[in-house]
């Protein structure tokens, strides 16, 4: 389980996250979304330790990350390229991964094994640097090495860019499978809110920091999550009234 | 248009990652620049009256046009190895409303004014103008002459990049050249033909009639047009511009696996190590300044002051851990993020980098043993600054590590690179070096040399044997400055 409470994040005087209260029971799979600049990143790089917040505290099974490293032997994340060590190849970075996570090689190949579809002939064996890998191919590397060990907790920033369509729908496949078969807590950052939808049983939507929808998934979370982001561009007059709930949360928290 | 590019190439210069944002370095910069043109302007200058001394009979000027030619051997060979041509910089471009013949002019030009350039103007020019005071010469002669051997010098600037451009490609269509490159060199070390006396002669000629420097100019321009052909066809993603990729061959390092729960770093380091550019220099860097004790040894100036023998020990054993240690952990600055979230304790992590140059003093400790040829005592010196290395200067360059907040980029070349020196790395040259000396000068004059080195070893021990307690008041330090370090290694930019 994840809890969240009083979580802030200031720069410069300008607060770009602000989450008064967020639990994520254990096995959930959720999703994260919102515009540039909503702080979705800003999350996951606190639930990581790798920014101190301003204030409040993260727990990741009752461990408070910012105290103790003992989180990280059950959470497996992937953010960005930057979480790659770019001359090495897809297998040795797979290995290191592995023996960091107490998986020897033998149980590395047939963990590897499975992902043969996701890979789709383009990683194992190839020869070559992470570095010298496309986005697309990079990101699944990323992604896998995610999965290694059986992490209680994995969270991916983005995964579903710059992948190809065929990988996207498998790599959907394996999100949902990891929190409805092994029971794993998932927590994904999207932009592609038709993803997020299919993947997540619920969905939180950040607006500059703050929460202001959590939502269980159901049939009409995709069109409830479209108007709300297509409301952004309602012209400023129109605005106040079809954003009520942001303004609300807004005003909850005075900067 | 011309301006446009201009600008953009003052703002890559002055925006460039190893030129820093900081004034210190930007200083340090310029001075290191200055004093390079102010050493090559003084050996322009005085180039005359040393080669007038060495040889008393000859003319000066006629023995040096003998050499002109194995100078620019000399400096093709130099070029290849430190100068390239900025290509991949042009991508952006490629989709612009530029004509390609224009960046290519532009590129090609520009290389003209890089600094491997300015360095033979600065001889040439104070040369040309010494001669031409001092002697007969006329100045309309040297003028010629400056100018020849400018523009010689110019084509050897195009004629570099010819060679690496085919070079990354095709070797074969190449080999003609470079079978007539090697056979002019044969003749001329089996002193078969002069060939350099021979290439003299030309420059005899034109000090004759100086019209004739129009040679040169017109060989550097066919230069220029052969590359900007040869650049032009290769204008595109898939074949110029791109960098080369090699089919990489997996090593394990499995011997390391008996260091136990280390070894998956020391692994890792050891790829790091062999597969980038920056950090393979290091080791280059340390064999060779093995051989630097030799300045020390042999030269009798030193004799009567032991504190320069513990200078080289210290820097003999200790090569690696100083080019190495003190960008830890700058070199995993690219993938901080992701060690800093993986399952990895940060006192392991940093016993891991301690244990690497650990190593690396005792190997170099015991390649140097040949230097017993020196004497035992000089033996002594080495093995007890690598003990003072080992329990005092690693632990020291661990702690001031956790300061490091720059950025390296693994690939780029290490030579004038001042990416990731920060004021750390200046401050830790004192007590690195400063504190062993001083010490051991200290109690050599009080007492004597042996208990100045034993002073020196004990430090060391005691150190090695408070080693634990060091690194974990160490990670307690690297903890504190996590998310700052994190913050600086994403900035690519500095």
């Amino acid at each position: 389980m994840i809890t969240a409470t009083n979580l802030s994040k200031v720069y410069n005087g300008t607060k770009v996250l602000d989450i008064d209260h967020l639990e994520i029971p254990e096995g959930q799979n959720l999703g994260l979304v919102g515009n540039n600049g909503a702080g979705k990143t800003t999350f996951f790089s606190m639930l990581l330790d790798l920014i101190r917040p301003t204030s409040g505290n993260i727990f990741n099974q009752d461990i408070t990350v910012n105290e103790s490293e003992d989180w990280k032997t059950f959470t497996a994340s992937f953010i960005d390229e930057s979480f790659l060590i770019g001359y090495l190849t897809a297998e040795e970075y797979f290995y290191f991964v592995g023996e960091l996570r107490s998986q020897n090689r033998a149980d590395i190949d047939s963990f590897l094994a499975q992902f043969e579809e996701f890979f789709n002939g383009e990683i194992i064996g190839r020869k070559k640097y992470l570095r010298d890998l496309s986005k697309g191919n990079q990101k699944k590397v990323g992604i896998v090495a995610a999965l290694i060990g059986d992490p209680k907790v994995v969270i991916l920033d983005e995964p579903f860019a710059n992948l190809d369509p065929t990988t996207q729908i498998r790599l959907k496949k394996i999100i949902k499978d990891l929190s409805e078969i092994s029971g794993t807590t998932v927590l994904v950052s999207s932009h592609d809110l038709i993803h997020v939808t299919e993947v997540c049983e619920r969905i939180v939507v950040l607006d500059k920091g703050v929460i202001v929808r959590d939502l269980k998934t159901s049939e009409a979370t995709l069109k409830e999550l479209e108007t709300y982001f297509s409301g952004e561009q309602i012209p400023e007059e129109f605005k106040e009234t079809a954003e009520v709930p942001a303004a609300e949360a807004a005003a909850d928290k005075p900067e | 248009m011309v301006g446009k590019l201009l600008s953009l190439e003052w703002k890559s210069f002055t925006r460039s990652a190893s030129f820093g944002k900081s004034l210190g370095l930007k200083i340090f910069m310029i001075f290191i620049a200055v004093y390079f043109a102010v050493m090559f302007l003084f050996m322009g200058i005085g180039l005359y009256p040393i080669l007038k001394k060495i040889y008393p009979d000859n003319d000066p000027l006629l023995k040096l046009n003998e050499f002109i030619l194995a100078w620019l051997a000399f400096e093709l060979i130099f070029r290849f190895f430190m100068q390239s041509l900025p290509v991949v910089q042009i991508k952006p471009l490629l989709l612009q409303n530029i004509r390609k013949a224009k960046v290519i002019n532009f590129v090609l030009l520009k290389s003209l004014f890089s600094f491997y350039n300015i360095l033979p103007l600065l001889i040439y020019v104070p040369f040309a103008v010494v001669v031409a005071v001092k002697t007969d010469y006329t100045a309309v002669s040297m003028i010629g002459w400056a100018i020849s051997v400018l523009f010689l010098s110019f084509s050897i600037n195009f004629f570099n990049f010819l060679i690496k451009k085919k070079f990354a490609e095709d070797l074969k269509s190449f080999l003609p050249a470079i079978i007539v490159i090697l056979a002019l060199a044969g003749l001329e070390f089996f002193n078969i033909v002069p060939v350099s006396e021979k290439f003299g002669i030309f420059l005899n000629y034109v000090l004759e009639m100086p019209y004739l420097a129009i040679l040169p100019i017109i060989l550097c321009f066919l230069f220029f047009v052969w590359v900007k052909n040869t650049l032009k066809r290769k204008f595109y993603l898939d074949a110029g511009l791109k960098t080369k990729q090699k089919e990489v061959k997996s090593q394990d390092f499995e011997w390391l696996k008996r260091f136990g729960e280390v070894s998956t770093f020391l692994q890792l380091d050891m790829k790091l190590i062999w597969r980038n550019k920056r950090p393979k220099t290091t080791i280059f860097l340390s064999v060779f300044f093995l051989l630097y004790g030799l300045l020390f040894f042999t030269n009798s100036v030193y004799e009567g002051m032991p504190v320069m023998y513990v200078f080289a020990g210290i820097f003999i054993s200790g090569v690696f851990m100083i080019n190495f240690g003190q960008f830890v952990p700058s070199w995993d600055a690219a993938y901080y993020q992701m060690i800093m979230s993986q399952n990895i304790p940060m006192r392991k992590y940093l016993a891991s980098k301690a244990a690497l140059i650990s190593f690396s003093i005792i190997i170099l400790s015991i390649l140097s043993t040949p230097y017993v040829y020196f004497g035992w005592n000089i033996l002594l010196i080495i093995f007890t600054c690598a003990l003072y290395n080992l329990g005092v200067n690693v632990p020291l360059l661990m702690f001031t590590g956790s300061f490091n907040k720059k950025r390296i980029d693994l690939e780029k070349s290490p030579f004038m690179n001042y990416q990731g020196t920060g004021a750390a790395q200046w401050l830790v040259a004192i007590p690195l070096l400063a504190v062993p000396l001083g010490i051991f000068y200290l109690f050599y004059k009080l007492f004597s040399f042996n208990i100045g080195l034993l002073v020196i070893g004990i430090l060391g021990v005691i150190g090695i044997l408070l080693r634990n307690y060091l690194m974990d008041r160490i990670t307690i330090q690297y903890k504190k400055n996590k998310y700052a370090m994190i913050h600086g290694y994403k900035q690519t930019g500095d």
